[in-house]
C-alpha cells in the first residue's frame, strides 16, 4: 500500500463522514498500515517467530455536540461504510460532550527522521541471524529474547482540511544470558536494524550474568544505588504515565506542579518524538515536536491533547493517544538528559574478583566509584503504583544486582523488594551524578521508547529481601 | 469463500510450502467500551476487526503469520509466509518437536448469552455508567467513574490433523470506582472491583452487579478512606475478601503453573517459575484447604470456552489437590516436552497473535466456613480487600499486594477502617499458612492478564472465596 493510498482511505472515510453525517459534522479518521515481526528465542534456540500485516482505521466523529470513537481493519468500501455508519449512530446515542475541543486545523507536519528501508522491509533470516549471534557470543550459557522490527505507515485526515502523513522504522533487541538462575541483561532500541550487534548485546548479558553468579542476600533497608539504563527506563515510564500526563494532572491526580523545582537540578526531562524515527504527528493529527518537561530540576510543562490542553488553557503537545479520552496523553519518547561530560573511569578498576564483569560501561563505573556503600542495579520489574499522586512504586530488581564498597563491585546480591516514591527519589539534592551517554530502551510496543544514562541516587527504599 | 474456506487455505498453503503441521483461526470480534466520569459520558469506542493466523510448524521451528484479508490468495500467502519463517527459525535451532495427541473433531460452541451485550441500547447502557458516577460524585468523589467493555468473538479454527471449529464466545462486564483526593495522596473504592466484574455472559452480568446501588457507598468509603488510620505495619493475621484473593490465585498460582514458564520459553519476559517439573505430584503447594482447579468449562466463567485456539477440547482438570501439586496449563507442544498428555489451555488474543499457554479458570474450590465465621475466629488481625496494586517477581514467588481499604479484627469483630492496606509473602509460605476458606465463591473475572512478546492480553477467570493466613507481613510502606 502507497502513501497515497493510505491517505486515500483517510480522506474516503471523512467523506463518508461528510456524506453520511451532514457537513456538520466533524471527523478525523486516522489509516496506519504496520508490518511487525518478532523473533523470539528461549532455551538458546527460536521457539516463536511471528510476523503480522495489518491495516486499521481509527475515526473519531463529534456530531450534535456528541462524541464517540469507532475502529477497524477492514478497509473495503463496504467496511469503511460500516465503520463510519456505526460511529454516527454511536455519537447520536451519547450524551452531549461539552468538552469537545474541536478538530486540529491545517498545519504543515513537521520533517521525521527518514525511514531506513531495510528495516521497514527485514526478512525473518536478518531478524534470526541477530539471534545467532547474541547466542552464540553468549559462551555457552542460556540465553532468550527477542529481535524485532516494525514499521508503520499512517496518514491522518480531518473534516476541517488538515492532512498528514508519515512512516516509522524501528528495530529492537532484548535479551538476556542465565547462569545457575542469575540473569544478565543487554537491552536495545534503534531506527536502523543493521546498528543492532548481536554479538555485542550477547557478550553484554553473558559479562552480567557470568558477575551475577552466586549472589548473596541482604537485609532490607535505604541503600544508595546507581541504577543502568533498563532500570532509569521504569522511571520514565512511570513518571510519564502518571505524572505528565495532562488528564492526570488535570483531576489533581499526578505530582507534577509546573513551576515548582521538584527534581535535583540534575534531572533534566525531554520527550522527543522525532529525535528517532516516528510519526510526524499524533492521533489528533497535531504535529509532534520535543517537549520539555523538566528542566534542571524544575517541572515545566505536561503532556497534553486538545481536550486536556483546553481545560488547562494550554495548547495541545501533540501527546493525544487512541483512548486518550479515558487514559489521557502520553509522553513516549521520554530522555533523561546526560551529564555533559562523565568522569573518565576504567571498566576494570570497578569490578572486582567474581563481579567482574557486572560494570560494562565507562559511565557506569564512573558513578560506581563514587559509592561508598550501595547497591548497583541494572533493572526493575513488575513496577505497580500505590499510590499515584505520591507516586509511591512497588517491584523488584531483576537482571542484576551486586553490592558496592568503596567504589568497588564486590559481589553479587539476591534480587530486592523495594516501596519507593519516584519523585522523591529524584528530588532536590537526591541525584548525586549521571552517566555521559543516554541508552535508548525500547518498549513493549513500538513506537514508544526511553532513553537514559546510568544514574547514582542517594536513597532508594528497599523493603524486602528475596525470601520475603 | 467462507471463513473455514480462507483457513483451509492458509492451511494447505503452509503444508505445500514444507511444513508438516500448520493450522489456521479466522478470528471475528466486535469491541465495544464506554466510560463514564462524574456524571458524563466519557469516552465511547466500537472496534470491529477480521483477520487470519496462521501457524506452521517445518521440522523443530514454528513460523506465524497473519492478515486482516480473508481472500484465497491472502490466505494462501499468509501460509507461505508462515512456512518460510518457520525455515528462519531454523537458523537457531531448538530441540525436536512433539504435539500431544488431541482427536480431530468438526464441532461447533457458543458461550450462554441471555441478553445479547451488543444488543443493548447504547442509550441505555450510557444512563447506567452516568447515573453511577452522579450518584458518586454526589457523594463525595473527587473522580466518579464507570466502565463497560463488551467483547462478541467468532473464531474458525482448521488444523492440517482435521480440526474445524467454529465457536462464538460473547464476554462482557463492568464496574464503577470513586476515588477521593486529599493532600498528597488518593484513596479510591470500587465495585464489584477495579474495572469491573466480567464473565462469558450477556448483559444480564452487567445488570446483577446493580452498579447504582453501592454508587454511593464507595464514594462515602473513599472519602472516609483519607482520614482513616494508616494500615499497621507488622505481621498479623490476614483475612483476604474474595476479590483480592482471586488476583492473588492469578498471579502466585495461575502464572507459576504456565507450562512454558516451568520450560523458560518466557524467561526474557514474563519470566520463569519457581515450580520444578520434577517435583509435580509431590511438591506441598499450600495447606489441605487449596485445591485449585483448571476449569474453562464454568459456565459464565470470563476463562471458559468450548476448545482452546489449538483445537483441545474445554476439561476441568486439578491444579492442586490437598495442598500437593498436580497438574499444570499446557499446550500441545510444551506437554510433549514436559511428558505429559494434555495440553488444552492454549489461546491467543485476536487473529494477529500467536496462540501462547494461557490461563482459563483457575480457582479455589469452596472451603467449609464463611466470612463472618472467618472473623468470629480471629482474635487480631486484618481484613483487606478489592486489589489496589500488584507486584511479583519473575519465578513467582515475591509478592506484594495493596488493596483500597482494609479494616481493623479485634475480638472476632470488624472494627476501623484502615488506609493505605499491603501485604507481602512467598507464594507457597502464604498457601501453607491459610487455614480458614469461605464456601462463598465468586467467578472473579481478569481481564487484562498481560504476557508475551508481541504483546497479548488474555481474559481469565478465578473462583476465589475469602480466606484467611496466618501470621502475614502487612503495612508495607515508602
Amino acid at each position: 500500500m502507497s502513501a497515497r493510498s493510505e491517505l486515500e482511505l483517510a480522506g474516503q472515510v471523512i467523506e463518508l463522514v461528510r456524506r453520511l453525517g451532514g457537513p456538520a459534522a466533524q471527523a478525523e479518521a486516522v489509516v496506519t498500515r504496520a508490518d511487525l515481526a518478532l523473533t523470539r528465542f528461549a532455551n538458546s534456540a527460536i521457539h516463536q517467530n511471528v510476523a503480522e500485516s495489518t491495516v486499521g482505521v481509527r475515526l473519531r466523529v463529534h456530531v450534535d455536540g456528541r462524541t464517540a470513537a469507532g475502529s477497524g481493519s477492514v478497509v473495503t468500501t463496504d467496511g469503511l461504510g460500516a465503520l463510519v455508519e456505526r460511529t454516527l449512530a454511536a455519537a447520536r446515542l451519547c450524551p452531549p460532550d461539552p468538552g469537545w475541543p474541536g478538530l486540529t486545523p491545517p498545519t504543515p507536519a513537521p520533517d521525521a527522521p527518514p525511514v531506513d528501508e531495510a528495516t521497514a522491509h527485514a526478512e525473518p533470516d536478518q531478524r534470526a541471524d541477530r539471534v545467532g549471534a547474541f547466542v552464540a557470543a553468549a559462551g555457552g550459557l542460556t540465553t532468550a529474547g527477542y529481535c524485532r522490527t516494525a514499521h508503520r505507515s499512517s496518514a491522518f485526515a480531518n473534516s476541517a482540511g488538515h492532512t498528514a502523513y508519515g512512516r516509522s522504522a524501528e528495530a529492537a533487541m532484548d535479551g538476556i544470558a542465565r547462569r545457575d538462575g542469575a540473569d544478565g541483561v543487554a537491552r536495545r532500541c534503534v531506527d536502523r536494524l543493521s546498528d543492532l550487534d548481536g554479538t555485542e548485546l550477547g557478550a553484554h548479558a553473558a559479562a552480567k550474568a557470568q558477575a551475577a553468579a552466586d549472589p548473596v542476600e541482604l537485609p532490607p533497608g535505604r541503600y544508595e544505588v546507581v541504577f543502568e539504563p533498563a532500570a532509569v527506563a521504569d522511571l520514565l515510564q512511570n513518571l510519564s504515565w502518571f505524572g505528565f500526563n495532562g488528564k492526570r494532572y488535570a483531576e489533581r491526580q499526578s505530582f507534577a506542579e509546573p513551576g515548582a523545582a521538584q527534581f535535583d537540578r540534575q534531572v533534566t526531562l525531554v520527550d522527543d518524538p522525532l529525535g528517532a524515527s516516528g510519526l510526524p504527528f499524533d492521533a489528533e493529527g497535531t504535529g509532534r515536536r520535543a517537549v520539555t518537561l523538566v528542566e534542571a530540576g524544575t517541572t515545566l510543562a505536561v503532556a497534553h491533547d486538545r481536550r486536556t490542553a483546553a481545560e488547562a488553557g494550554a495548547q495541545s503537545t501533540g501527546h493525544a493517544i487512541a483512548g486518550g479520552a479515558t487514559w489521557g496523553p502520553m509522553a513516549r519518547n521520554l530522555r533523561l538528559s546526560p551529564a555533559a561530560a562523565g568522569p573518565a573511569s576504567a571498566v576494570g578498576r570497578s569490578t572486582t574478583g567474581a563481579a567482574a564483569g557486572a560494570v560494562v560501561d565507562t559511565d557506569t563505573a564512573a558513578l560506581v566509584a563514587g559509592v561508598r556503600r550501595g547497591l548497583l542495579v541494572t533493572d526493575l520489574w513488575y513496577t505497580r503504583v500505590l499510590d499515584p499522586k505520591s507516586l509511591v512504586v512497588t517491584g523488584l530488581t531483576r537482571n542484576g544486582v551486586w553490592l558496592i564498597e568503596d567504589g568497588t563491585v564486590v559481589r553479587a546480591v539476591r534480587d530486592l523488594r523495594f516501596t519507593e516514591s519516584y519523585p522523591r527519589a529524584l528530588g532536590p539534592g537526591a541525584v548525586l551524578g549521571l552517566g555521559s551517554r543516554a541508552v535508548r530502551q525500547p518498549d513493549r510496543v513500538d513506537g514508544a521508547w526511553w532513553a537514559a544514562p546510568s544514574v547514582r541516587l542517594a536513597s532508594w527504599h528497599f523493603t524486602g529481601g528475596a525470601s520475603g | 469463500m467462507t471463513e473455514f474456506d480462507a483457513a483451509s487455505a492458509a492451511v494447505q498453503a503452509a503444508l505445500d510450502a514444507g511444513a508438516r503441521y500448520a493450522d489456521a483461526r479466522v478470528m471475528h470480534r466486535r469491541y465495544e467500551s464506554m466510560t463514564a466520569r462524574n456524571g458524563d459520558v466519557e469516552e465511547l469506542t466500537q472496534d470491529e476487526s477480521i483477520g487470519l493466523g496462521v501457524r506452521a510448524l517445518v521440522g523443530a521451528s514454528w513460523g506465524f503469520h497473519a492478515v486482516p484479508d480473508l481472500s484465497d490468495a491472502a490466505a494462501r500467502d499468509a501460509g507461505r509466509r508462515a512456512a518460510r519463517t518457520a525455515m528462519a527459525s531454523a537458523r537457531v535451532p531448538g530441540p525436536p518437536v512433539d504435539l500431544v495427541a488431541v482427536e480431530a473433531v468438526a464441532a461447533s460452541w457458543a458461550s450462554d448469552c441471555r441478553i445479547d451485550p451488543l444488543g443493548v441500547p447504547l442509550s441505555d447502557k450510557g444512563d447506567l455508567l452516568v447515573a453511577a458516577t452522579r450518584t458518586m460524585a454526589e457523594h463525595g468523589a473527587d473522580l466518579a467513574e464507570g466502565l463497560y467493555q463488551i467483547w462478541d468473538t467468532a473464531k474458525w479454527f482448521v488444523s492440517s490433523e482435521g480440526h474445524r471449529i467454529d465457536q462464538r464466545i460473547r464476554e462482557c462486564g463492568g464496574g464503577i470506582s470513586a476515588t477521593s483526593i486529599g493532600d498528597g495522596e488518593t484513596q479510591r473504592r470500587s465495585w464489584p472491583s477495579y474495572r469491573g466484574q466480567y464473565g462469558t455472559t450477556g448483559w444480564e452480568l452487567v445488570e446483577s452487579l446493580d452498579l447504582a446501588a453501592h454508587a454511593a457507598q464507595i464514594a462515602e468509603e473513599s472519602r472516609a478512606l483519607l482520614t482513616a488510620p494508616q494500615c499497621p505495619a507488622g505481621e498479623t493475621d490476614l483475612i483476604l475478601g474474595g476479590e483480592q484473593l482471586a488476583l492473588q490465585i492469578h498471579e502466585s498460582v495461575g502464572h507459576a503453573i504456565e507450562l512454558d514458564r516451568i520450560l523458560g520459553w518466557e524467561a526474557a519476559f514474563a519470566g520463569t517459575s519457581w515450580l520444578d517439573l520434577a517435583q509435580l505430584g509431590s511438591l506441598r503447594y499450600g495447606s489441605e484447604l487449596m485445591n485449585i482447579t483448571i476449569d474453562p468449562t464454568i459456565p459464565g466463567a470470563l476463562g471458559s470456552f468450548g476448545f482452546d485456539d489449538e483445537g483441545s477440547p474445554a476439561v476441568k482438570r486439578d491444579a492442586v489437590r490437598d495442598g500437593r501439586w498436580v497438574g499444570v496449563l499446557a499446550g500441545r507442544d510444551s506437554a510433549a516436552v514436559a511428558g505429559l498428555d494434555y495440553g488444552g489451555s492454549v489461546r491467543a488474543d485476536g487473529w494477529a497473535r500467536l496462540p501462547m499457554v494461557r490461563m482459563t479458570n483457575v480457582g479455589l474450590e469452596p472451603g467449609p466456613h464463611t466470612l463472618e465465621e472467618i472473623i468470629a475466629a480471629t482474635d487480631d488481625g486484618v481484613l483487606m480487600d478489592l486489589n489496589r496494586s500488584w507486584s511479583i517477581d519473575d519465578k513467582r514467588l515475591n509478592f506484594q499486594f495493596g488493596c483500597e481499604v482494609g479494616w481493623e479484627i479485634k475480638k472476632g469483630r470488624r472494627g476501623r477502617m484502615l488506609r493505605n492496606p499491603t501485604y507481602t509473602g512467598i507464594g507457597p509460605l502464604f498457601w501453607r499458612s491459610m487455614d480458614m476458606l469461605s464456601g462463598e465463591t465468586v467467578p472473579w473475572g481478569t481481564p487484562n492478564c498481560g504476557k508475551g512478546q508481541p504483546g497479548q492480553i488474555g481474559h481469565t477467570g478465578h473462583p476465589a472465596a475469602p480466606a484467611r493466613f496466618r501470621n502475614v507481613r502487612v503495612g508495607v510502606s515508602a
